[in-house]
């Protein structure tokens, strides 16, 4: 009984509809049955088409597109993060290389300039000796000099007095006399002459 | 096009009439324009899905945007037990978003301002959801009808509350996005209509009207994609998670 009153009142709620239109502009035309078959045959076409084709060949396609591109940035992450690290370490490994190479070039620096100034100094002891050796030959050379000429000076004062004695004596006078007596003066003078 | 508001939604025959036995299947406009949808949803994403560079075109950008974000809003609101349904809740979206906008260019036809073509696909979705909730709770989805924390002296009454909620889904949301599609076009319509009569002098504002309108338009076809897309979620949420 109450799904009677149910059916007809749709039933006549429709009509009503349909009338309440149609006087005025033919009605809604969504509530034309004349095409909903059609429309629910057409519906079912085109979306049951293209559910099949989105969901077999299209959205398996972009998830795979996503999914790759997602694993593909990852793996560029940490290709980049693990390059990075090498970077950091070669350059420290690069600063280790400069410090090292600074030492060592401070070192040869040192070292070279050790043997430089050994150098110097020996080459400067071997030229100090050869001055000193030549001062000292130069140095007996006069002395050897200054010993013999008063030696020299007395056997010329010698001579020269006995000729000057015999010229003006006219006879020869001894010698060792004279001698005697020129040693006697110039050792009395040698002060004077040579200043020591 | 007549002058009458109502007109745009008139459905006719393209073609010759064609008939299946009693049933008539002929090409009308609506076909049209459902194949119209269908086919540049497939080429959108079609085009969208083809290459994969790391740095998307516009096209790809467009096609992984909106896989994206059905996604996230299947996730959301079903869980991750509605995962096997995303392609139906997606081709669903897709296809209620190109009708909807495809009904916003002049002179074309508004698939889903059409009761039937709505109440189709809601009570697809209503049978569905029904019968998956049957499949996964067996009897049990029966106490979807018996909310917990009740008094029992009131159950009676909410159980014959929920059971008739429940059945009303299918006419809400069928209702709710034919409604609005009509709702939005008749009023368009309308204020073409002013400019139209109120000629150069008094024709402005009208015009200005539907400009604004066109904006709100567009939005509402968006935004009732997404409802019919989001209401569809929580009833398959209903189903597979059972939480009364």
């Amino acid at each position: 009984m109450i799904k009677k009153i149910y059916f007809q009142s749709i039933f006549f709620s429709f009509l009503f509809f349909k009338e309440a239109f149609a006087a005025e502009s033919g009605g809604m035309p969504q509530l034309n049955p004349e095409f909903w078959i059609s429309q629910i045959f057409w519906l079912i076409l085109t979306f049951g088409t293209m559910y099949v084709v989105l969901s077999k060949f299209i959205l398996p396609k972009i998830s795979n597109n996503l999914e790759s591109r997602k694993s593909q940035i990852l793996e560029n992450i940490e290709a980049a993060e693990k390059q990075r690290e090498d970077s950091e370490a070669k350059l420290k490994e690069y600063d280790e290389v400069i410090l090292k190479s600074k030492s060592e070039a401070k070192t040869m620096f040192n070292q070279t300039r050790e043997k430089a100034l050994k150098d110097i100094m020996a080459k400067k002891e071997v030229l100090d000796q050869q001055i000193d050796d030549e001062i000292n030959k130069a140095e007996k050379e006069i002395e050897v000099l200054r010993v013999s000429a008063p030696d020299k000076i007395n056997k010329i004062a010698i001579e020269t007095s006995s000729e000057l004695l015999e010229k003006l004596i006219g006879s020869g006078v001894n010698s060792s006399s004279i001698s005697a007596i020129v040693d006697d003066l110039s050792k009395r003078n040698g002060d004077k002459y040579y200043g020591n | 096009m007549a002058a009458n508001p109502m007109s745009q939604f008139d459905v006719y025959r393209i073609g010759p009439e064609i008939k299946v036995g009693a049933f008539d299947i002929s090409f009308t406009n609506a076909s049209l324009f459902m194949i119209i949808s269908t086919v540049s949803i497939l080429l959108v994403f079609n085009f969208g899905s083809k290459r994969n560079s790391v740095l998307p075109n516009k096209m790809q950008l467009l096609a992984e945007l909106s896989y994206t974000f059905v996604a996230k809003m299947i996730s959301d609101t079903a869980g991750s037990k509605a995962k096997p349904y995303f392609a139906f809740i997606f081709s669903l979206f897709m296809f209620v978003l190109f009708c909807n906008m495809f009904g916003m260019i002049p002179y074309a036809f508004t698939v889903t301002s059409h009761i039937i073509v709505t109440f189709i696909l809601a009570s697809f979705i209503f049978i569905g959801v029904t019968i998956i909730g049957f499949i996964k709770h067996g009897f049990g989805y029966l106490k979807l009808f018996v909310p917990g924390g009740v008094p029992a002296v009131l159950l009676p009454l909410i159980v014959v509350i929920e059971i008739i909620s429940y059945l009303s889904r299918p006419i809400s949301l069928s209702v709710r996005l034919f409604a609005n599609m009509m709702a939005g076009h008749t009023m368009m319509k309308v204020f073409g209509g002013f400019v139209i009569s109120l000629g150069l002098v008094g024709g402005w504002l009208p015009l200005s009207f539907s400009v604004a309108l066109i904006g709100l338009e567009i939005l509402v076809a968006f935004l009732q994609a997404y409802v019919f897309a989001i209401l569809t979620c929580i009833y398959l949420n209903d189903a597979l998670n059972l939480h009364h």
